[in-house]
């Protein structure tokens, strides 16, 4: 077989196209939101984010180069390096990190900022395809179980430190990833519950009436399944153990978070309990998205997204902008991009010879379509308000070149899939 | 085993997608409710600034109150055309400052052209009856109210403090978000120490508006909207004729009178000179007034009572004689010659015990004392032994209250100094030092540095015979009607109240028959007091007195402080003396030393 080494033929043509679209498309809408009809100020003019996103842009060409130029190889043998560098960033952040909006997730370099938390998203799926795919590696291993965690824990742990409590959640749909590859859905079942029980504590005013639920629900499986001691015994420390989860969660959300911090994570929950913050923006986000119909007000032409009324517009409700100027259809349009992207990302992942690059594959498909899913659903009011911006579209230098590292290190990665086959 | 996963995966992520289009489908198509929201231009968050709580003196007499003023704001994208001489016809300006204004408002950093921002600050009502009639001409401009500090009294400015707008450094510190761009804060004073109090909390209103900006209801029936809460009432200790009377006597002089109730600690009356009208600080001229008030080199902002540091002079004595009695290094019948070799002294006399060395204020008396105390011979090395003497007279002097600032309820208060062997340690570089360097602080000179506040805490302790309650100036909060903690606790000195008695003595002694007996001195109540005259050559002295009143059951005590005029007898004491009656008695009976103090010319 011929070495063929020229990189623009064995792309993924389909995807990079998915990709440029939708960063097209972002940087359209960007502008939407700043326009001023008096303004006149030119979409490349420095001075609003559609000028400076097209720099962020012009970035990414170079990043999406040197992903294409660097070995494959690389990527799997520096996956800890990197992993661990990412850490150290973050490390870092809480000591010399500057504050911008209230929270202090940047490091300045220069005039110049960078978040180092959206670069440990594809830096832990590194490590994680790395250990999975390793030879020999058994899911269902309790040792391996534990270390896979611990893998995600710590970036998790780093940027709940920095109160981007967003970007830590994101990191859980490696949870998502593991099930692919073959964990026990009831272990993802756990983790899902220990976040359900976290949720209902915080809305449930008496924990006494969730006792009450647990102990009815104790008694029914006690009483409808085998009347084994040993089955009794677990059934009964679970229930016992969820007991503990609550109380520690009202004790820490009670007792140790300051009263505008619990607030905040109340709002999280319910909008309404905090309707000058964030349910202020669900309901501005929501007038927006509903104003623009079926067909939308058309390209510049929205009035709820440039009266300022959703904060974040340009980042986090970047959404609202295309439903209100382009209707039901555009956010069809939209989310259809979405889908085909995400579903050819799988499609990829799938058609992989190694373990490690299907593995990367699949996070990279988790971690689009959390963002994805969290994004639009906190827009147009299905989810609580979580500040996390919509892949490759919302404004950013930062995100833009987190993600654009992620997709393209999986896209060389699969140009190369072949290759991997000879050294077998 | 995996089988099927993959598929599961991807019909999640379809799902998810198609729920979307779904509630997007409702939300955007079926329900119209959004595009009449929209269409109605949506929601107005209207703000509704707190009342700031009021002030009142110890007798319930409002001090301070708000009143109503209006801003004139722009919604610069509503303005699409504007009868430029209409405008300025209606509101008073010429073409020119129109067009500064535009200019100004577009540099404004929180200027956004879909933001109400300021335009005309602070129309006077004058101009608002006028202007409210016209406003609906103007399209894009709207009156908004606010409130601003007003007052009863031209008096006590530098204890009220006053009000302004919240600087862009707080805005940026105020971690939990109290504050937005505009509003006003409490930055001296009162207002800025009981801030938190008197600020209250915001509620906020939402409207909907129609296309035209004009509001056409509550949202969604009022369901968000909170109330505005008012800030709390204070209640000061201050009797505000005494107050007045207080500034009276002050015009023209600089200085400080205190006056407190000893039992409590309450101010009765804080007088700083020279002070300005709080109302100056206050409404649309205020920046023009600020800069004219702080670059007036008499500097009316400083605030005398617990900023100017001064050294305390003769009624420092008081405290030296008190230090001497409980360590037994002397008793009230011990004699010294008055021998001016060392230290000059004033008036005939020369051998006094300690009543008489007090009422004639003797120099050489209280330098021979505290040579005692200081060589107590506890030590055979004349260095060491001051050194163990030291330690036990900054003790002894630091339970006064002096050398750390006492904790009124105000802030930028200072501590004044009290030395130490650690403070003349670090004076003489590591030399050392013994008693007859050190000297001078037996009279009140030398490196002795106290507050007037704490010369009048001074005088209320010596009338507790022994204790006292941190001073202060607001005695009840809000509906609590109690101060705050702090000013219920007693501090007391480490002086027996016995040696107390003997001051109290030696003082009455000084207005009825030493330095203070002609001016000072009340008929129908014994009037306890101290002369002090603080070396300033080649200037005048600084006129210092302190005093409590009656002696049995002390009502008031007293400290005032004039600079550069003199002997302490003549007109710190008939200015305390005067004060002592007219809160005693509610009115002075004593023309000639009213006439006297006002005159101004205490230097012969």
């Amino acid at each position: 077989m011929i070495r063929e080494d020229n990189i623009t033929h064995k792309i993924d043509w389909v995807t990079v196209l998915l990709y440029g679209s939708i960063v097209f498309l972002g940087w359209l809408n960007i502008y939407a939101v700043t326009y001023d009809e008096n303004a006149n100020t030119s979409i490349f003019s420095l001075d609003i984010n559609s000028g400076r996103q097209l720099i962020f842009i012009a970035g990414s060409l170079v990043i999406i180069s040197a992903i294409l130029i660097i070995d494959r190889q690389f990527y799997e043998t520096f996956a800890y390096i990197i992993y661990g560098l990412i850490l150290f960033m973050l490390l870092l952040v809480p000591i010399i990190g500057k504050e911008v909006g209230g929270n202090k997730a940047w490091i300045g370099i220069g005039s110049f900022g960078v978040q180092p938390s959206e670069f440990a998203k594809f830096a832990t799926a590194l490590v994680v395809a790395k250990l999975i795919g390793s030879i020999g590696f058994k899911i269902d291993n309790f040792r391996n179980q534990l270390i896979l965690f611990s893998l995600i824990s710590a970036p998790i742990m780093l940027i709940i430190l920095q109160k981007d409590y967003g970007t830590a959640l994101v990191l859980s749909v490696f949870l998502v990833v593991f099930f692919r590859e073959g964990m026990s859905p009831f272990i993802i079942l756990i983790g899902m519950s220990f976040g359900l029980i976290f949720v209902l504590t915080l809305l449930v005013e008496n924990q006494y009436y969730l006792y009450l639920g647990i102990a009815v629900l104790l008694g029914l499986a006690i009483v409808l399944g085998r009347k084994k001691f040993k089955r009794i015994a677990i059934l009964t420390a679970g229930a016992l153990a969820i007991v503990l989860v609550i109380e520690s969660v009202d004790y820490i959300v009670t007792d140790v978070l300051k009263p505008h911090h619990q607030n905040r994570i109340k709002a999280l929950i319910n909008p309404d309990s905090d309707p000058l913050g964030f349910g202020w923006n669900v309901t501005q986000s929501k007038i927006a998205i509903g104003s623009g119909g079926f067909l939308g007000k058309g390209f510049l032409k929205g009035t709820q997204t440039k009266f300022d009324f959703v904060p974040e517009q340009s980042t986090d409700f970047i959404f609202c902008t295309i439903g209100e100027e382009h209707g039901w259809v555009g956010s069809l349009f939209t989310i259809a991009l979405f889908m085909v992207l995400l579903l050819r990302i799988v499609f990829l992942a799938e058609r992989q010879k190694n373990k490690f690059a299907r593995v990367y594959g699949y996070s990279v498909a988790c971690i689009l379509f959390f963002h994805f899913a969290v994004n639009i659903g906190m827009t147009v009011g299905l989810f609580p308000v979580i500040g996390i911006p919509l892949p490759f579209f919302s404004y950013g230098g930062s995100s833009l070149w987190g993600f654009t590292i992620l997709l393209f290190i999986f896209l060389k990665l699969d140009a190369h899939r072949m290759q991997v086959l000879q050294r077998l | 085993m995996n089988e099927g996963r993959r598929e599961i995966i991807q019909i999640a992520f379809v799902a998810v997608a198609i729920i979307f289009l779904i509630k997007l489908f409702f939300i955007q198509v079926i329900d119209r409710r959004y595009e009449e929201l929209a269409n109605s231009n949506a929601i107005l968050k209207e703000i509704e600034p707190p009342v700031r709580g009021l002030i009142k003196d110890r007798n319930g007499k409002l001090l301070v109150f708000n009143t109503p003023e209006f801003d004139l704001e722009i919604i610069r994208k509503e303005v699409k055309t504007l009868d430029s001489a209409k405008f300025c016809e209606v509101f008073d300006m010429t073409i020119e400052d129109l067009r500064k204004n535009f200019k100004e408002l577009k540099a404004k950093r929180e200027y956004s052209p879909v933001k109400p921002t300021i335009f005309i600050k602070q129309l006077s009502n004058l101009d608002f009856a006028k202007i409210q009639d016209r406003i609906d001409e103007f399209k894009g401009f709207y009156i908004k109210p606010r409130s601003t500090r007003a007052y009863t009294s031209q008096s006590m400015a530098n204890a009220l403090g006053y009000v302004s707008e919240i600087s862009k450094d707080k805005l940026a510190s105020d971690k939990e978000k109290i504050y937005r761009q505009g509003d006003e804060i409490g930055q001296s004073g009162i207002e800025a120490y009981y801030e938190k109090y008197l600020r209250g909390k915001g509620g906020v209103r939402y409207w909907l508006r129609n296309v035209d900006g004009i509001v056409k209801g509550p949202f969604d029936e009022g369901k968000n909207d909170t109330l505005s809460i008012p800030g709390q009432d204070l209640s000061s200790t201050v009797d505000i004729d005494l107050q007045e009377y207080g500034e009276f006597l002050m015009k023209g002089k600089a200085g400080s009178i205190i006056a407190i109730e000893p039992a409590t600690g309450e101010i009765l009356s804080m007088i700083s000179g020279p002070s300005y009208d709080p109302i100056m600080l206050t409404g649309r001229n205020y920046s023009e007034n600020f800069v004219l008030i702080s670059s007036d080199t008499n500097k009316p902002l400083f605030n005398r009572p617990l900023m100017a540091q001064y050294r305390p002079g003769s009624i420092f004595k008081i405290a030296q004689a008190m230090v001497a009695l409980q360590e037994g290094v002397i008793s009230p019948d011990t004699r010294f010659k008055c021998d001016r070799s060392i230290i000059g002294c004033h008036g005939p006399h020369s051998n006094e015990d300690l009543r008489g060395a007090i009422t004639h204020s003797c120099n050489p008396y209280f330098h021979q004392a505290l040579r005692r105390m200081l060589n107590q011979g506890k030590s055979n090395n004349p260095f060491d032994d001051t050194r163990i003497g030291m330690d036990q007279w900054t003790r002894h002097i630091s339970s006064f209250g002096f050398g750390t600032p006492l904790g009124i309820d105000l802030p930028n208060e200072k501590g004044g100094l009290v030395p130490s062997t650690a403070y003349y340690d670090r004076a003489y570089g590591g030399r050392p030092w013994k008693f007859s360097n050190i000297y001078s602080i037996a009279i009140g000179e030398g490196e002795n540095l106290v507050v007037p506040l704490q010369m009048a805490n001074f005088a209320a302790t010596i009338a507790n015979k022994g204790h006292y309650i941190t001073p202060h100036l607001i005695k009840a909060i809000g509906d609590s009607l109690k101060p705050l903690p702090q000013f219920k606790q007693r501090h007391y000195t480490t002086i027996d109240a016995a040696n107390f008695q003997i001051a109290a003595d030696a003082m009455q002694r000084v207005v009825e028959s030493g330095t203070g007996q002609y001016r000072a001195k009340l008929d129908s109540v014994i009037v306890c007091g101290k002369t002090g005259s603080v070396q300033n050559e080649p200037r005048p002295d600084h006129s210092v007195f302190i005093a409590f009143a009656p002696k049995e059951n002390p009502k008031i005590a007293i400290s005032v402080y004039v600079e550069f005029s003199g002997q302490g007898a003549r007109a710190a004491a008939s200015i305390a003396s005067l004060m002592i009656e007219k809160y005693l008695f509610g009115t002075t009976k004593r023309p000639q030393v009213e006439a006297y103090v006002l005159k101004g010319d205490f230097l012969d």
